[in-house]
């Protein structure tokens, strides 16, 4: 590769080009930030809106009172549970039902795979599912967060796909020595899947930490709210706040003005401690999350 | 013969026998569901059995089109829709920009950094983009707060609070959470392009910008072109997280898109038949749409989208 002498334009063009992107890059990363500085922030002065660029009279009282605030540690557990039990289970049956839509013998193998893929394109409509929901039993139950969540046609094409393109020497050979179809499954399969599970339980464990709408459609039982619900209320109900401040307030008798809580500390925690897990698992797999999108986009 | 034949037919029965509950699954979420259209023909009032409500058949449908307040709703919802989608369609070509420009970086690691940064809204749920908006932008947040402190303003801008620019506050969220997720898939379709082509250009003495309208674009073309069909098949469905989230009594007229629309009708307002008819109507555009599209797609590219 021969340079060329860099001309004024070229430099101007960079000089923008990084300019721009480092523009928006800070537009994307500040609220994060915004949001971390303020919660381990003198409480008085986050009030204040005096909190912008750096953190002053660090502490984190904050996480610690929020352990104690109504609800919290329970929706903390309820989002913590779903998450690790959502996941597990759509990662088993995608796996399992991605491995078996391979399988040739399978009883009328095409009608079934095709009356799943179909469901991809359609569905029936918020009503509706509320009334299925509800008709199942499955409102105000810890349930309806894990089992609707199980069977995710997606993640099948993407584990039949994976496994379409495994040599089939190593499954005739299990076969050849006698292994039924589940042996077949976890003995030489599940382990050879390992790439693409971990692609589809990373995305269906941020799904089912980000997931709002089931708790607002299907949950008015407060047990089972998520982290994601009441930080929404948090925000949006200024009256709930005020009570959870009060209760609160009772755990420290000398109101200390820099952890006295107050609304904005509250919300600045609760969101810091919903953001964190993502902050902390997505650079640290980012490269599964781009492969996830990346074969989606193939099959596309 | 036959016996391997009988004996394969009851081994491929087990393997059913074996998948059967994750179908049933799929029947009770995706196929069972469908059953409940029948709420758009009756009265449905929310703790009565369906059995003691009365069926209207297409009452709810008629009231779509004919009950002059129902329409002018209607009508305010579909401009809110397609408002919405259009914004969005117009800017789906930003997603390219980002990647073409980014590759011209040669800094890998600013390039790492930048992607990693602005792909990390997309991860985060609505209701935390709605506590960042919030935390920035109430009348409380950072920007009021730094434009007092400097004596620009004396008294704290209505941001959230306001009916005004809700499309373009809308699109601008959106924007921040998608850009850079978007712009991943051509990334990786630019890295995919055979560098002897640019190669080739340059030494023809082709600049920046003559590569990027020759080779770059027209090679991103494909890709951009499914994912703006996807778009078009979606133009109904804008989900609802994102203005459920944003929505309060100021902005509600402006915010208020069809898929939000049906839950204020059926969930908040109760009137559940007649969401359902709604929703349905919805459904039934949607399905047609996407078959329209890839019909489009399958002729002018020979290739189905799904």
């Amino acid at each position: 590769m021969n340079k060329p002498k860099k001309q004024p334009r070229e430099i101007l063009f960079h000089m923008i080009n990084y300019g721009v992107f480092a523009i928006f890059t800070i537009l994307c990363a500040y609220p994060f930030y915004y949001l971390i500085i303020n919660s381990i922030s003198s409480n008085a002065l986050s009030a204040n809106g005096d909190i912008n660029f750096l953190p002053r009279h660090i502490h984190f009282q904050n996480y610690v009172d929020a352990l104690k605030l109504t609800g919290l540690a329970d929706a903390a557990l309820v989002s913590v549970s779903r998450t690790a039990i959502g996941t597990v289970c759509t990662v088993m049956a995608s796996a399992f039902l991605g491995f078996m839509f391979t399988q040739q013998r399978l009883w009328h193998r095409k009608l079934w795979y095709r009356l799943m893929v179909v469901t991809m394109y359609f569905n029936a409509g918020l009503i509706p599912m509320f009334m299925t929901m509800k008709n199942l039993g499955l409102t105000n139950r810890f349930l309806v967060y894990i089992i609707p969540a199980i069977v995710q046609p997606f993640n099948i094409i993407m584990v039949k796909t994976y496994v379409e393109s495994l040599p089939s020497s190593l499954e005739d050979a299990a076969k050849v020595d006698g292994a039924d179809v589940l042996t077949c499954f976890f003995k030489v399969i599940l382990p050879l899947c390992k790439p693409i599970l971990a692609t589809i339980s990373i995305w269906a464990a941020v799904g089912q930490w980000n997931s709002f709408q089931d708790t607002l459609l299907y949950v008015t039982d407060q047990k089972l709210y998520t982290l994601q619900y009441i930080l929404y209320t948090y925000f949006n109900q200024a009256s709930s706040l005020a009570a959870l401040i009060k209760s609160a307030g009772t755990m420290t008798t000398i109101a200390n003005i820099v952890t006295a809580q107050t609304p904005t500390s509250i919300r600045m925690t609760i969101s810091v401690i919903v953001v964190l897990p993502i902050l902390f698992v997505y650079p640290m797999f980012q490269k599964y999350f781009v492969k996830g999108i990346m074969i989606g986009a193939v099959k596309g | 013969m036959q016996r391997t034949g009988k004996k394969k037919n009851t081994e491929g029965f087990k393997m059913f026998l074996m998948i059967l509950p994750f179908l049933i699954l799929v029947f009770l979420f995706s196929y069972y569901p469908l059953y409940g259209w029948i709420y758009a023909f009756y009265d449905y009032r929310s703790p009565l059995p369906l059995s003691h409500c009365e069926f209207v058949g297409f009452k709810w449908f008629r009231t779509l089109w004919r009950n002059p307040t129902q329409v002018q709703q209607m009508l305010n919802v579909l401009k809110n829709t397609f408002a919405m989608s259009f914004l969005g369609l117009a800017t789906s070509f930003l997603p390219v920009l980002f990647a073409i420009f980014l590759n011209e970086i040669k800094c890998i690691r600013f390039k790492n950094i930048v992607q990693t940064l602005t792909t990390l809204p997309n991860f985060i749920s609505w209701t935390l983009v709605y506590a960042v908006a919030f935390s920035l932008f109430s009348t409380t947040g950072m920007l009021n707060s730094v434009l007092q402190q400097l004596g620009l303003i004396t008294e704290p801008l209505k941001i959230l609070d306001s009916s005004r620019h809700v499309w373009l506050s809308m699109l601008l969220w959106g924007t921040w959470k998608g850009l850079g997720w978007g712009s991943i898939i051509y990334l990786a379709a630019i890295s995919g392009i055979d560098q002897e082509m640019f190669e080739a250009a340059r030494v023809d003495g082709a600049g920046r910008f003559r590569i990027i309208k020759d080779i770059t674009i027209p090679s991103l073309m494909p890709t951009y072109l499914v994912m703006l069909m996807f778009a078009v098949s979606n133009i109904l469905s804008n989900g609802m997280d994102q203005y459920y989230v944003f929505q309060n009594s100021f902005n509600k007229q402006s915010i208020q898109v069809l898929d939000l629309y049906v839950y204020n009708l059926g969930i908040t307002g109760k009137s559940m038949s007649l969401a359902t008819a709604v929703g349905i109507m919805k459904s039934l555009v949607s399905v047609t749409l996407l078959m329209l599209v890839n019909q489009t797609s399958k002729k002018t590219r020979g290739e189905s989208i799904i």
